[in-house]
């Protein structure tokens, strides 16, 4: 029975109300989507933005060994990034949902405010915290555990920790739900079978969330796959990922077909490995006692 | 001692995630225009200035007229889209739920890209509507969510009491739903809002040159000439998103606005 | 299947001993208190109202609970700062939270993969534990596709994988149906008594608690109200909370006029007063002890008007007005709504309660 007591009495009603949202996400989600991949098969032109033509030479350079490597770079980092969220994010969110309501909504509230941060103040931020002048370096010669300050950006640990941070609260906001609608009841029955806290979280928790698990770290994944501020501001060239060269070509050398394919790969890629994570998570369980 | 290490790690936890604000904070209050931490002296100069001086001001007006607008956009294509999956949950409209579930599932610079040709190929590149109608898409995803969460929260029985005692679905709607819903269309709304505000790769793609908000502006200037006063004004920003949570928090049942099950305790 | 003996040299469950265990939660305080001395190898009932304590109490015998103050002990063991997973208990809770992922046999194995036993024994004992509660060809089923009367011996099968000194059960029926509940009544004290294993079974359900313990603990607001066998519960109630609590009563208030008389409505009863009670009491007295006369009897009785009869057909249940009172009272049929009638209490049956 649908929520109004009428059985399939519906009329025009929901196709009214879906119009807007339809069109909406039809012409600004859909549409930039094709768009791209159109784009990506135009031709360059000096004078205009593109030419609209079928050609393949845009992806014959986005899958030149530059570009491949910054690829495998790009999906390197984004995978490192991830999983340090997870590690960090699922017992930081197992540890908050067990907490009195009111200590939760103080973290949660921390959580929350560091999501209105900008990327670009956070790599402005990082980039402070890590450079050599007055940066962590200096406490840690102060406290005599490093002989001299150092650089630590832009570097790839300055990338990491930067992406890290602007990806944990999407980890705790995506893994909150789940986690808090567990059975608490289904940790402490573990216990009293014998398993230590640590144990009980790696044999049950984990397990019985991995949908979750595996969904939000796809999520996590492409996010972070996806960023340009961090690794453009904190990474040295060697660490400069595909969104960056993405950017670079479509701004700056204004070659949008170029940038265009370049995102079809991106896209391609990151879909990938999400669907790896993903089947990873949602496949049937085998015995595992 | 196990409580010692959860509570350890937390702290932690929070710590890593307060430091870059500590930071901007030192920066924003120091007397000297350095970007230096900790701080040589204290001063309210960089507020000052960015109050008084346009070169800022006018940026983060901009963007916070892009935010309300973007927010409203947002929820305006989350809320009925939430209804009509929850009230009839045909086929079409799971179809689109689905679309408005992806959009931050994509790369954000794909997405950011991809605003970028569209306007160019509507001809519209550069204006400032852009920006905000991009944005309003983009950010669906998360009052999506929550507003979804909302009537997953009403009691259907509830509801199915109000039908049988002769309520039409417009007065159950305004009567019922609605109240239960409001805090959930707030939460997000403010989640729309604060991350428009702060987004940086839209932005710049979309009307980075022509309608320059304050993210394009602070990275701008960090490459060139730059001033404690974008630390100032992220601090600002920081302490304004902080005390709209806060509020959500204390009016309203923020576990329960993020996920959570109704407890008692 | 082989009954494993416990495990003391004695070859005797050992006695548990709570002492002086008070629990607080905030402001509210949980357990007041609480001393018992519980033999071992019995099945025990902690009854009372929600809210009274006793699955706090439980709780903090399984290790789940911190007390605030106080002490629990095993025998000679102190098990008061042992973590719950390193006290040997078998619990089985409310949700019977079978572990959604495994299925009923790698359940029931939990425990024994935990402690490091390998699959092919652990696997056997596990089938044995199916055997022993009735569910021996359940193995390779998700726990989902369970009934609740299965998932509720496949968690008790788990809890009792690993030979636990202490069987604890948190209201273990009450997800069940009213048939299937008094088969399971049935089924956990044949368990019991097969293994000979110290039982805690909480419940609010005080038939269920008459009809299953050796050992009822009455709870309520926090404390011990009385312990004893539930015979002795149901005749012998010490205070009004447990008079009030256990099956239907009549409490008359009532003074104490003499050394084996009290005075109710006016009218001089012989009752069993203890030595040393005195002035304003209570008499506690079942429907069933209660004579219905149709006419005044030759001994002391009460006068009054029946207001209502309840046939139930095993029984007739007539409500009695006496002055401002309405006594219950168990009687054969033929009685009539609006007939005068009199009440004797015998004094072997009333109780007379101080508090």
């Amino acid at each position: 029975m649908t929520p109004d007591g009428a059985s399939s009495r519906r009329g025009v009603g929901p196709n009214l109300l879906l119009a807007w949202p339809a069109l909406a996400l039809f012409v600004l989600f859909v549409g930039p989507l094709v768009v791209i991949l159109a784009v990506s098969l135009f031709r360059r032109v000096q004078s205009a933005f593109f030419e609209p033509a079928v050609v393949l030479d845009n992806y014959a350079r986005a899958l030149e060994p530059f570009y491949l490597e910054r690829l495998w770079v790009t999906v390197a980092i984004a995978s490192g990034a991830a999983l340090v969220c997870l590690v960090i994010g699922l017992p930081f969110t197992y540890l908050l949902a067990r907490l009195p309501r009111r200590r939760q909504v103080k973290y949660l509230v921390l959580v929350l405010a560091s999501l209105s941060l900008s990327e670009v103040i956070v790599a402005f931020s990082w980039s402070l915290m890590l450079s050599r002048t007055s940066g962590a370096s200096n406490a840690l010669v102060w406290l005599g555990l490093l002989p001299s300050p150092q650089a630590w950006s832009p570097g790839l640990a300055a990338v990491l920790l930067a992406l890290v941070f602007i990806a944990l609260p999407l980890t705790v906001l995506t893994f909150y739900p789940p986690v808090s609608r567990l059975n608490p009841e289904l940790v402490e029955a573990a216990a009293t079978l014998g398993a230590s806290p640590l144990r009980a979280f790696m044999t049950v928790v984990v397990p019985v969330l991995r949908r979750a698990v595996a969904g939000g770290l796809a999520l996590v994944f492409i996010f972070v796959l996806g960023a340009y501020v961090i690794p453009q501001s904190l990474g040295r060239p060697a660490q400069w990922t595909l969104p960056v060269q993405i950017t670079d070509q479509a701004i700056l050398k204004s070659n949008l077909p170029l940038a265009a394919a370049l995102a079809v790969v991106l896209l391609a890629a990151g879909a990938a490995v999400s669907i790896a994570i993903l089947a990873f998570g949602l496949k049937r369980q085998r015995s595992e006692a | 001692m196990r409580v010692w290490w959860r509570r350890a790690f937390m702290g932690l936890v929070a710590l890593y995630l307060l430091l870059p604000i500590v930071v901007i904070a030192g920066v924003s209050l120091n007397a000297k225009k350095v970007l230096f931490f900790p701080p040589q002296g204290v001063s309210l100069r960089w507020y000052e200035e960015f109050f008084t001086s346009s070169d800022w001001s006018a940026p983060a007006v901009r963007s916070l007229i892009v935010a309300v607008l973007a927010g409203l956009i947002a929820v305006s294509i989350a809320l009925p889209l939430a209804y009509a999956v929850w009230r009839w949950g045909t086929r079409w409209a799971r179809a689109v739920m689905l679309l408005g579930l992806a959009p931050f599932a994509l790369p954000p610079v794909v997405t950011a890209l991809g605003a970028l040709v569209l306007w160019i190929v509507l001809r519209s590149f550069g204006q400032p509507y852009s920006v905000v109608l991009s944005h309003g898409v983009f950010l669906v995803t998360l009052p999506l969510a929550t507003i979804t969460l909302g009537f997953a929260s009403l009691n259907r029985e509830v509801v199915e009491a109000a039908v049988t005692m002769g309520a039409t679905p417009g007065t159950v709607a305004r009567t019922v739903v609605w109240p239960n819903l409001r805090p959930y269309v707030l939460a997000g709304y403010i989640f729309a809002f604060v991350l428009s505000l702060n987004e940086y790769i839209i932005a710049y793609m979309t009307v980075g040159f022509t309608f320059e908000t304050l993210p394009v502006k602070i990275f701008n200037s960090l490459r060139y000439g730059y001033s404690p006063v974008m630390a100032a004004i992220s601090l600002l920003f920081f302490l304004v998103a902080t005390a709209l949570f806060a509020v959500v928090g204390r009016v309203g049942d923020l576990p329960r606005l993020l996920g959570a099950e109704a407890r008692s305790d | 299947m082989q009954r494993r003996p416990q495990a003391t040299s004695e070859g005797s469950a050992r006695a548990l001993a709570v002492r002086g265990v008070s629990k607080a939660f905030g402001g509210t305080v949980a357990l007041d208190d609480v001393n018992l001395e519980l033999p071992g190898g019995k099945l025990i009932c902690f009854l009372g109202p929600s809210g009274c304590g006793k699955t706090t109490l439980l709780r903090t015998i399984a290790g789940l609970e911190t007390p605030s103050s106080g002490s629990v002990f095993l025998g000679d063991e102190d098990l008061t700062a042992l973590p719950a997973h390193q006290r040997n208990i078998g619990m089985v809770f409310q949700s019977f939270a079978l572990f959604p992922h495994l299925n009923v046999v790698e359940n029931v194995a939990y425990g024994l993969r935990i402690r490091g036993v390998p699959k092919a024994e652990r696997t056997a004992r596990a089938q044995e534990l199916l055997e022993l509660v009735r569910l021996p060809d359940m193995g390779a089923r998700g726990v989902s596709q369970l009934s609740g009367g299965q998932r509720q011996r496949v968690a008790m099968a788990r809890a009792l994988a690993l030979d636990p000194s202490l069987f604890l059960l948190d209201e273990p029926l009450s997800a069940l149906d009213a048939k299937l509940r008094s088969a399971m009544q049935v089924e956990l004290r044949r368990l019991q008594r097969e293994l000979g294993i110290t039982t805690i079974i909480v419940t609010h359900d005080q038939e269920e608690a008459l009809t299953m313990a050796d050992l009822v603990v009455v709870m309520g607001a926090g404390r011990v109200q009385q312990v004893g066998a539930p015979l002795d519960i149901y005749r012998q109630p010490v205070n009004r909370f447990v008079a009030d609590f256990i099956g239907t009563n009549n409490l008359l208030p009532a003074t104490v006029t003499g050394p084996s008389e009290v005075s109710v409505l006016g009218v001089r009863l012989p009752a069993t007063v203890r030595p040393g009670a005195g002035g304003s009491v209570w008499l506690s007295i079942r429907p069933e002890d209660v004579v219905l006369h149709p006419q005044a009897p030759a001994g002391v009785a009460l006068q009054g008007r029946v207001t209502f009869v309840r046939d139930l057909g095993r029984l007739v249940e007539s409500y009695v007005r006496v002055g401002d009172m309405e006594l219950t009272v168990v009687t054969g049929h033929g009685v009539r709504e609006g007939a005068e009638v009199w009440l004797e209490l015998p004094p072997g049956k009333a109780v007379v309660l101080t508090t």
